[in-house]
C-alpha cells in the first residue's frame, strides 16, 4: 500500500539530544504531502506513538492532537527529554480516555520536532530544512495524521480529540474527514485563530528574529542556536496559558531568595524567576523554526474560511457527536470562542455537547487537575463508546 | 423525584415517535432520557447548570451549557419538532421573548408550569398572608430562582400576545393528568397544580378566549 516503514530513522536533530526511541513512518516521494499553498512536501516523516491495542476490527482507535509545544509521548516518558507524558490525567489505563479499551494514536505535528518532519529536518540536499522548509496550515497537519491513521489500516477514528491547537486539529478533522471520524473533543480551542493570539504569536516570532544567533533560520547550519530570542518567545505565550488568579495564587508579588528588592534587574520576583525557567528549559527540547512555522500555521486557521465564510457549512452532513470543552478563566482561548464553534455545529444540526467548566487556572487548566472536565469527557467517551459498540476491556 | 414530575409522563404522550426535541432547561436529562428510550427522539438539551450539563453528557445526552435568555437565537428556525421548557419558563428573565423564540426555533412548544393560579395557592396567600411554600413551589420567595410565576390564565394570556396558539393543555392534580373540575382553562386556573401546553406559532395575534380551551387529560 505504501512505502510505509517504522524502521526509518528520524531525521537527526543537531544541538541538543539523541533522537533514540523516537517512532517513526516515512512516506516516500510516490507519497508526497499536498499543502494548503499548492506545494508538495516529501519525503514525509511523521513521529508518532500509540498505546493500547488496536482491536480487530480497528474500531477503537483514538488520535489525541497535541498542543504547540507538545509531543506524541502523551501517556508516557519522552525518551529523549525524559519529560513525563503530557496528559496523565486523561490519558492512560482507567482514565478517560482508557489505553485498556482503545487504541490511542499521538503523532507529532508536521513541522515539530519530535520526529516530524519540520524545519530542523533534513533536505534531501543533506543540509537542514530551515527556511526552505514549507509553510503549511493547521488543515496540512491534519493531513498528515491521515496518512497515518490510514496507513495504520484505521477507517474511521473512534474519536479525536486535543486542547489548544490540538482542538483545532480535532475540528479540522471533523470538517475534513466528517465520515472517518466517530466523536470529536474540541478542548480549550475555537474555530478561528483571534487577533490577539496572533498579536502573541507575532511577539514570539519576532523576539525569534531578533536574535543575531536565528541566523536568517540557518542557524542549524552555522551550528548556533537563538536561544535568548525562543525563551523570550516562550516566556510571553506563557503568559497567555495562564490566568490573574492563578498568577497571583502561585507568586504574587513574592521575592525570589531575597528579603528586598535589589534596586536591578535581576529576577527579584519569583514571577520572573519562573518565567526565565520557562523560557530556559524550552529551548533544550524545541526548535526555534519549528515555533514560526506551528505559530504561523495556526495564525492562518480560520475553519469557516474555507467554506465561504459561513461556519455551520464545515460542519454540514457530519454525523460525528461532539463535547466541547471551554474553560471559564481561559483567556487564551475563551470560552466565547468555543461557543462559537459549538453554535455552527448546532446550526449544521450536529450533535453537540458543550461544556464551560469553572476554573480559574487560566488556558492551562485542561492540562491540570480539573474534576469537572474529566468526569463529563469520562462520561462523554463512555457514552460514544457504547453507541459505538465498543464494550469495556476490549484490549484488556 | 417529586410526584411534581407528572409532566414528564404527559409530555412523553404529546411527542411522537422519532421527533427532534430540544429540551430548555434540561437539568440533569431525566425527561431527555424518557423521550430517548419511550420515543427514540432525537434529543438536544440546553441547560445552565454545570453539574446538570456533566450529568447529561455523561448520560451519552447532546447537551449544551447555555441560558435560555441568551442563547436560544443561535438555534435555526423549525430546527426541532418539539421544543420543550418543563417547568422552567418562571425561571427565565424574559418569558415572553424566550416563548417567541422557542416557537421560532420548534414547530411545537411544550410549555410545562407550576399553576399560580390553584385554589390552595390562592388560599394560603389569601389567609396566611404569605407567599405560598408548597410542594410545587418549595422555596421561600427570597431564596426562589421562580422569578416569574403565573397562572394558567396568565399563560393563555401572553401565548395570545404573541400569537401562539394552544393546542393543548393537560392539566395535572395529585400527581396524575387531569383534574376532575379542570375542563376548561378558567376551571383548570383553580384546579391544576401543574399544567402542560402545546402551543403552535400562528401568522397572526390569537384572542386569548381562554374560558372555551377544551382541556384534555
Amino acid at each position: 500500500m505504501s512505502r510505509a516503514s517504522n524502521s526509518v530513522p528520524a531525521p537527526p536533530f543537531r544541538g541538543w539530544s539523541s533522537t533514540g526511541g523516537v517512532r517513526t513512518i516515512t512516506f516516500g516521494e510516490d507519497q508526497p504531502l499536498h499543502l494548503s499553498s499548492g506545494e508538495k512536501l516529501s519525503p514525509l516523516t511523521i513521529g508518532y506513538e500509540t498505546y493500547g491495542e488496536l482491536a480487530p476490527d480497528k474500531s477503537n482507535a483514538v488520535l489525541v492532537c497535541h498542543a504547540l509545544t507538545g509531543d506524541q509521548y502523551v501517556a508516557s516518558p519522552n525518551p529523549v527529554t525524559g519529560r513525563p507524558g503530557w496528559w496523565p490525567r486523561i490519558v492512560g489505563p482507567g482514565k478517560p480516555i482508557d489505553t485498556n479499551r482503545f487504541f490511542v494514536i499521538c503523532a507529532n505535528v508536521l513541522g515539530g520536532c519530535m520526529g516530524t518532519s519540520g524545519p530542523a529536518s533534513m533536505h534531501p540536499d543533506g543540509r537542514p530544512y530551515g527556511l526552505r522548509f514549507p509553510v503549511f496550515t493547521v488543515a496540512d497537519m491534519v493531513r498528515a495524521q491521515a496518512m497515518l491513521v490510514e496507513a495504520l489500516g484505521i477507517k474511521q477514528l473512534f474519536c479525536v480529540i486535543g486542547g489548544s491547537i490540538g482542538g483545532m486539529q480535532a475540528l479540522q478533522w471533523a470538517a475534513a474527514y466528517p465520515q472517518r471520524v466517530f466523536a470529536c473533543v474540541p478542548v480549550a480551542t475555537a474555530a478561528r485563530h483571534s487577533a490577539q493570539n496572533i498579536a502573541f504569536y507575532e511577539v514570539g516570532r519576532q523576539a525569534i528574529m531578533a536574535d543575531p544567533e536565528w541566523r536568517e533560520g540557518d542557524y542549524l547550519f552555522h551550528g548556533t542556536r537563538p536561544a535568548k530570542g525562543l525563551a523570550v518567545a516562550r516566556m510571553a505565550a506563557h503568559i497567555t496559558y495562564l490566568s490573574e488568579p492563578a498568577l497571583h495564587r502561585k507568586f504574587d508579588r513574592a521575592l525570589q531568595e531575597r528579603e528586598k528588592i535589589s534596586f536591578g534587574f535581576d529576577a527579584d520576583f519569583q514571577v520572573e524567576s519562573y518565567l526565565r525557567h520557562q523560557g530556559q528549559s524550552f529551548v533544550d527540547r524545541f526548535d526555534a523554526n519549528s515555533y514560526l512555522y506551528i505559530t504561523r500555521a495556526v495564525d492562518y486557521f480560520d475553519l469557516a474560511g474555507d467554506f465561504g465564510g459561513a461556519l455551520p457549512r464545515a460542519f454540514q452532513d457530519c454525523p460525528a457527536r461532539f463535547c466541547a470543552f471551554a474553560f471559564s478563566s481561559d483567556w487564551h482561548y475563551p470560552p466565547e470562542g468555543m461557543k462559537q464553534a459549538v453554535r455552527a455545529l448546532i446550526a449544521s444540526g450536529c450533535e453537540a455537547s458543550y461544556v464551560e467548566v469553572d476554573s480559574d487556572k487560566g488556558h492551562d487548566a485542561f492540562l491540570l487537575e480539573e474534576p469537572a472536565f474529566e468526569h463529563a469527557l469520562a462520561g462523554f467517551i463512555d457514552a460514544a463508546a457504547q453507541a459505538r459498540g465498543l464494550t469495556p476491556g476490549v484490549a484488556r | 423525584m417529586r410526584h411534581a414530575r407528572a409532566d414528564y409522563e404527559v409530555i412523553s404522550a404529546l411527542v411522537h415517535e422519532g421527533a427532534r426535541v430540544l429540551d430548555v432547561g434540561c437539568g440533569d436529562g431525566a425527561l431527555l432520557q424518557k423521550l430517548v428510550a419511550e420515543k427514540r427522539v432525537k434529543g438536544r438539551g440546553m441547560e445552565l447548570s454545570q453539574a446538570g450539563v456533566n450529568a447529561c453528557v455523561a448520560k451519552g445526552l447532546a447537551v449544551v451549557q447555555g441560558d435560555a435568555d441568551r442563547d436560544l437565537q443561535f438555534f435555526p428556525d423549525e430546527a426541532f419538532d418539539y421544543v420543550i421548557l418543563s417547568k422552567t419558563i418562571q425561571a427565565v428573565h424574559r418569558p415572553g421573548e424566550v416563548l417567541a423564540e422557542l416557537a421560532r426555533i420548534g414547530r411545537r412548544v411544550i410549555v410545562s408550569l407550576p399553576n399560580f393560579g390553584h385554589w390552595k395557592t390562592r388560599m394560603a396567600l389569601l389567609f396566611g398572608g404569605r407567599m405560598p411554600v408548597n410542594p410545587s413551589l418549595p422555596s421561600s420567595w427570597h431564596e426562589t430562582g421562580n422569578i416569574h410565576l403565573c397562572t394558567v390564565r396568565d399563560f393563555a394570556e401572553l401565548c395570545g400576545g404573541l400569537g401562539l396558539m394552544i393546542e393543548r393543555g393537560v392539566p395535572i392534580s395529585g400527581g396524575h393528568a387531569g383534574s376532575p373540575f379542570a375542563k376548561t382553562l378558567w376551571r383548570a386556573n383553580w384546579f391544576a397544580e401543574d399544567v402542560v401546553f402545546a402551543v403552535v406559532a400562528t401568522d397572526a395575534a390569537v384572542k386569548p378566549a381562554s374560558d372555551v380551551v377544551k382541556l384534555r387529560a
